[in-house]
C-alpha cells in the first residue's frame, strides 16, 4: 500500500478505532419539489473504506451523496424528512454551519471542474477561502496534496500555470488534490472517471484504494468492474430505496436480493 | 423521410428535396454581404474624404472672360459638377476656394468653364494660414520691419520670413502664457478675496492691502501682454492677390506659409503630416472652422473613460444581485424586462433626465452645501464633464448589465459547486471564481458600453457638452481636475461644424476630418479593452473542451 502521510499529528489522529457508522443515514428521504427522490434510507458508512453507491440511473445515489455535503441546498423546493450525522453529529442540526461541514466533508464531481486559476491555486482555493494564506504553508499543502493526487511528478514544474493546461485525466487528479487539500475526513466522488479514458481512470482508481488510509471515501459509479476493484462495501439504491449494503465481496459474489444480482449481472440497467 | 437513408437500401438522393434542410443559404449571405458593403462604404467615403482634406492641392491661376470683361483669379478647385440652367443647356461648373475672405467676402467662387480663357500654376502662389479670416492666396511682395523693407526678389527674404514666422510663434506662445495663466492666476485670486471678504472670513482692512498688491500685479501683466501684442505687429507682410490687390498684415497672424505649386510629391506629403498634426494638437480658431480639435478630442476620451469608470462597478454589481442573489420570481423578471427595455430609451430623453437630476438637483445641492460662498454663481449646478460622464453611465448601464449577468450564466454549474464544496461561502465562490471566470465577457459589456457612450451625441448637448471650452477639464491650475467643467466633445464637433458653422462650405472638409477622428478615438478605446481582455483571456486559456 503506498503511504503518503508524512505528518505526524494527523497520522495520531488517524489510528484512533475505525467507528462502523462514522456517517450514519437514518430514516432519510429527500424530495425535489413534489417528486420523491429518496425514501427512508437507512445507512452506515465506515470510516476509512472505501463505499460504493451503486443503481441505475435516477435511483437517487447522486441525490444521496450530494446531501452527504448539504450540496442540495442550493436547488430551489427541495426538502428532506430523517436525518444524517456524521460522528455522532446531525448535518440538520441549527447549529452547524453548512461551510464548516463542507471542510470537513470534500467532493469530486463528475465531469472535472478546475477553475480558471493556476494549479497552485486550485490547490490552495479550500485554504484561502479558510482566509489562511501563510506561504510556507501554502507551499506544503500544494506538495502534500498533489503528492496524494500522484500529480505532483507531472506538474511540480509549471505549478503556475493555468490548469486549463493538463489532460482531462489530471484536471480530474487536480480536482481530487483540490478536494483533500484542507484534509477533510470524509471525501465523496460522484461518478469521478465517467469523463475519463480507461487509462486515466485506472490512475483514478489506485489513487481511490491509496486515500482510503487516510479519508472515508464515498463514491457513485455506474461501472460495476470500478466498484467491484475499489470498493470495501458497496450499497445498491434502487428507485429511491436501499436495497441492499453489504460487503462488496459478498454483493458481488452472493447477493442477497434478486433486484441485487439482475443490476450488476446486467439483465436490467 | 422521402430519399432511402440507410446503405444498402439504394442509391444516395443527390438532388432535390433532400436539399431543402438548407434553404436559401445565398439569401443569408447576401445579407450579410450587404451589411459588411454598408460598414465598408461609409468607412471608406469617411476615410478618402477626411484624409483628403489635408492634402495640400495646386493653387491655379484662372483667367476669365466674361461679358468681354476679362478677371483673374487664383484659387483651389475644390468642387466639380454639370448643372442644367433654365434654359436647358448644361452648365460645366466648378467651385474654387480663393480664401482672401477680408478682401473679397466670400471665400468660395463658381465659375463657369466656358468662361474660363486661361489656367496657370504660378509657382509663386502662396497659401497663407492666419490666425483671422481664413487662408489668404496671394504672392508675396515684401516685408516690411519699421523702416526697412526686403523685397520678395530679394534672396534674404525666404530667411526674414522664416525669421519672423519663428518669433511670432514664440511671442504667440507668451502671449497666452500670460493671458491666459499669469492673468487668469491674478483674477482668481482676486474672485477669492472678494468671496472671503464676503463671508467675513478677511477683515476689511487686511484685505484692501492685498487688493492694491494684486491689481497692481494685473496691471504690469496688463502692459507686458500689450507689449507683447505691439511686437507681434511690428512687421508687416505685403502680398498681392490675382487680382492685383494688396494684401497687407501683420506677421504675428501669419501661423504658417506654404507654396503648393513649388512642391514635389515628398513636400506634399510633409505637408499633409504636419496639417495632421496641428489637426491634432491645436486648439480651434474661428468659430472652429479653422485650427485644431484637441480640446475635443481630449473631452472625448476623458468623458468616455470616467463613464466607463462609473458604468463598471454599477453594472457589475446591479448584475451579480440580478443573478446571484435575487430570488428568480416575477419582481426579478420585471426588473430584467426594465432594464432591457431603458437600452431602448432615446438618449436625449436621458440627456433630460441627466439635466433635472444631476445638474439642478444633485449639482445644486452641492452648491448649496459646498459652494455656498459662490452662489448665485452655479459651481456644480451647471452643466459639466461630470454630469456629462453619469448621464452617458446611466444610459449604457443596460448594455453592461445585460452582457455581465450573461458571463455570469455562462459561468458552469459544476464549478461554483466545486468551489461551495471547498468550503467557500457564497460571495467567495462568486469573487473568486465566478467574477474571474466571467471577466472576459463583463469586458466585453464595457466595451460595448463605451462604443455606445463614445458616440453619443443628443444628451450631451443638455448636460455639459460647448461649442467652445475655454479650459481643459483636466490642467495644471489646482486642484488639477476639474470635473465641474464644460467640455468640448468630437460628435458635437462635428454636428457644430456642419450645421451652425458661419461658413458650411469651408467646414466640410473639418466634418469628415473630425468624423474620422471619431471613428478613430472610439477605435483606439475599444482596441485598448480588446487587448485587455485578450491578455486576460490568455492567462486562463480557455477548458480543453
Amino acid at each position: 500500500m503506498p503511504t503518503t502521510a508524512t505528518d505526524s499529528e494527523s497520522s495520531t489522529k488517524r489510528t484512533a478505532p475505525t467507528r462502523a457508522d462514522f456517517i450514519r443515514v437514518e430514516q432519510f428521504s429527500f424530495f425535489y419539489g413534489e417528486k420523491q427522490a429518496l425514501s427512508k434510507i437507512d445507512l452506515a458508512i465506515p470510516e476509512h473504506q472505501v463505499t460504493a453507491l451503486i443503481g441505475p440511473s435516477g435511483c437517487g445515489k447522486s441525490t444521496l451523496l450530494r446531501n452527504l455535503n448539504r450540496m442540495n441546498d442550493l436547488i430551489e423546493g427541495v426538502r428532506h424528512e430523517g436525518d444524517i450525522r456524521i460522528g455522532g453529529t446531525s448535518l440538520y442540526d441549527p447549529a452547524v454551519e453548512v461551510i464548516s461541514l463542507r471542510k470537513r466533508v470534500g467532493m469530486v464531481f463528475q465531469k472535472y471542474n478546475p477553475f480558471a486559476k493556476s494549479i497552485y491555486e486550485n490547490v490552495v482555493f479550500s485554504l484561502r477561502v479558510a482566509g489562511r494564506s501563510k506561504r510556507a504553508e501554502l507551499d506544503e499543502c500544494v506538495e502534500r496534496s498533489l503528492r496524494a493526487a500522484a500529480l505532483w511528478e507531472e506538474v511540480k514544474d509549471r505549478l503556475h500555470e493555468s490548469a486549463f493546461g493538463l489532460s482531462g485525466g489530471q484536471q480530474q487528479r487536480l480536482c481530487i488534490a483540490r478536494a483533500i487539500a484542507n484534509q477533510p475526513e470524509i471525501l465523496l466522488m460522484d461518478e469521478p472517471c465517467a469523463a475519463l479514458d480507461p487509462t486515466a481512470t485506472l490512475k483514478i482508481e489506485e489513487l481511490i484504494t491509496s486515500l482510503k488510509q487516510r479519508y472515508t471515501i464515498v463514491i457513485v459509479t455506474h461501472n460495476m468492474e470500478q466498484a467491484a476493484r475499489c470498493s470495501d462495501r458497496t450499497a445498491f439504491l434502487y428507485m429511491g430505496t436501499l436495497v441492499e449494503h453489504a460487503d462488496t465481496m459478498k454483493i458481488f459474489s452472493n447477493p442477497s436480493e434478486a433486484r441485487t444480482e439482475e443490476y450488476i449481472t446486467g439483465r436490467f440497467s | 423521410m422521402d430519399a432511402p437513408h440507410h446503405i444498402g437500401a439504394g442509391p444516395f438522393a443527390t438532388t432535390g428535396r433532400s436539399r431543402q434542410g438548407e434553404p436559401w443559404v445565398w439569401l443569408t449571405a447576401a445579407g450579410l454581404t450587404l451589411g459588411v458593403l454598408m460598414a465598408l462604404g461609409l468607412f471608406v467615403l469617411i476615410l478618402v474624404k477626411g484624409a483628403a482634406s489635408f492634402w495640400p492641392r495646386s493653387v491655379e491661376r484662372i483667367e476669365i472672360r466674361q461679358d468681354s470683361a476679362t478677371t483673374v483669379i487664383a484659387g483651389i478647385i475644390t468642387q466639380e459638377n454639370e448643372r442644367r440652367a433654365t434654359d436647358g443647356t448644361l452648365h460645366q461648373q466648378i467651385q474654387i476656394f480663393r480664401g482672401n475672405r477680408d478682401l473679397s467676402g466670400e471665400a468660395f467662387v463658381y465659375l463657369d468653364r466656358k468662361d474660363i480663357t486661361a489656367t496657370t500654376r504660378p509657382e509663386s502662389m502662396l497659401v497663407l494660414e492666419r490666425l483671422e479670416y481664413g487662408p489668404a492666396i496671394v504672392e508675396a511682395v515684401a516685408l516690411e520691419t519699421g523702416g526697412t523693407r526686403v523685397a520678395a526678389e530679394d534672396p534674404a527674404f525666404a530667411n526674414e520670413l522664416e525669421r519672423l514666422l519663428d518669433e511670432g510663434r514664440r511671442l504667440r506662445k507668451q502671449l497666452l502664457r500670460v493671458e491666459r495663466r499669469d492673468i487668469g492666476a491674478v483674477s482668481r485670486e482676486l474672485e477669492e478675496l472678494d468671496r472671503a471678504q464676503r463671508g467675513g472670513t478677511v477683515a476689511t482692512q487686511e484685505a484692501a492691502p492685498r487688493r492694491v498688491a494684486l491689481e497692481a500685479r494685473f496691471e504690469k501683466l496688463r502692459a507686458e501682454a500689450l507689449r507683447i501684442r505691439s511686437q507681434l505687429s511690428a512687421a508687416t507682410f505685403v502680398g498681392v492677390t490675382a487680382d492685383d490687390r494688396e494684401l497687407r498684415m501683420a506677421t504675428g497672424d501669419l501661423l504658417d506659409v506654404f507654396a503648393p505649386n513649388q512642391a514635389g510629391w515628398t513636400g506634399r506629403l510633409g505637408e499633409t503630416l504636419r496639417r495632421v498634426w496641428k489637426f491634432l494638437v491645436e486648439n480651434p480658431r474661428e468659430a472652429n472652422t479653422e485650427g485644431g480639435v484637441f480640446p475635443a478630442i481630449f473631452g472625448t476620451v476623458v468623458m468616455t473613460l470616467v463613464m466607463s469608470l462609473f458604468v463598471t462597478p454599477f453594472g457589475v454589481i446591479a448584475a451579480i444581485y440580478l443573478r446571484e442573489y435575487a430570488r428568480q420570481g416575477l419582481l426579478v423578471r420585471i426588473v430584467r424586462v426594465c432594464v432591457n427595455n431603458l437600452a431602448g430609451v432615446p438618449s436625449i430623453v436621458f440627456g433630460v433626465f441627466g439635466l433635472a437630476f444631476f445638474v439642478y438637483f444633485v449639482g445644486g445641492f452641492v452648491d448649496r452645501s459646498l459652494y455656498a460662498d459662490r452662489l448665485p454663481t452655479p459651481t456644480f449646478g451647471t452643466p459639466g464633464i461630470l454630469w456629462a460622464s453619469l448621464t452617458l453611465a446611466l444610459l449604457t448601464l443596460p448594455v453592461l448589465i445585460v452582457a455581465t449577468e450573461e458571463a455570469l450564466g455562462a459561468v458552469p454549474r459544476g464549478v461554483r459547486e466545486a468551489a461551495l464544496a471547498c468550503g467557500a461561502s457564497k460571495w467567495q465562490m462568486i469573487q473568486r471564481v465566478v467574477l474571474p471566470a466571467s471577466l472576459p465577457g463583463i469586458l466585453t459589456g464595457i466595451i460595448l458600453a463605451m462604443a455606445r457612450g463614445a458616440g453619443e451625441v443628443a444628451p450631451l448637448m443638455l448636460v455639459g457638452v460647448v461649442k467652445l471650452a475655454p479650459s481643459l477639464p483636466v490642467d495644471t491650475i489646482a486642484p488639477f481636475i476639474h470635473p465641474e467643467r464644460k467640455f468640448m466633445h468630437l460628435g458635437f464637433h462635428i454636428y457644430d461644424l456642419g450645421f451652425q458653422s458661419p461658413d458650411a462650405e469651408a467646414a466640410k472638409p473639418m466634418v469628415f476630418a473630425t468624423a474620422l477622428l471619431l471613428i478613430l478615438v472610439v477605435v483606439i478605446l475599444n482596441l485598448a479593452a480588446i487587448l485587455i481582455r485578450n491578455r486576460i483571456r490568455k492567462r486562463f486559456a480557455t477548458s480543453s473542451f
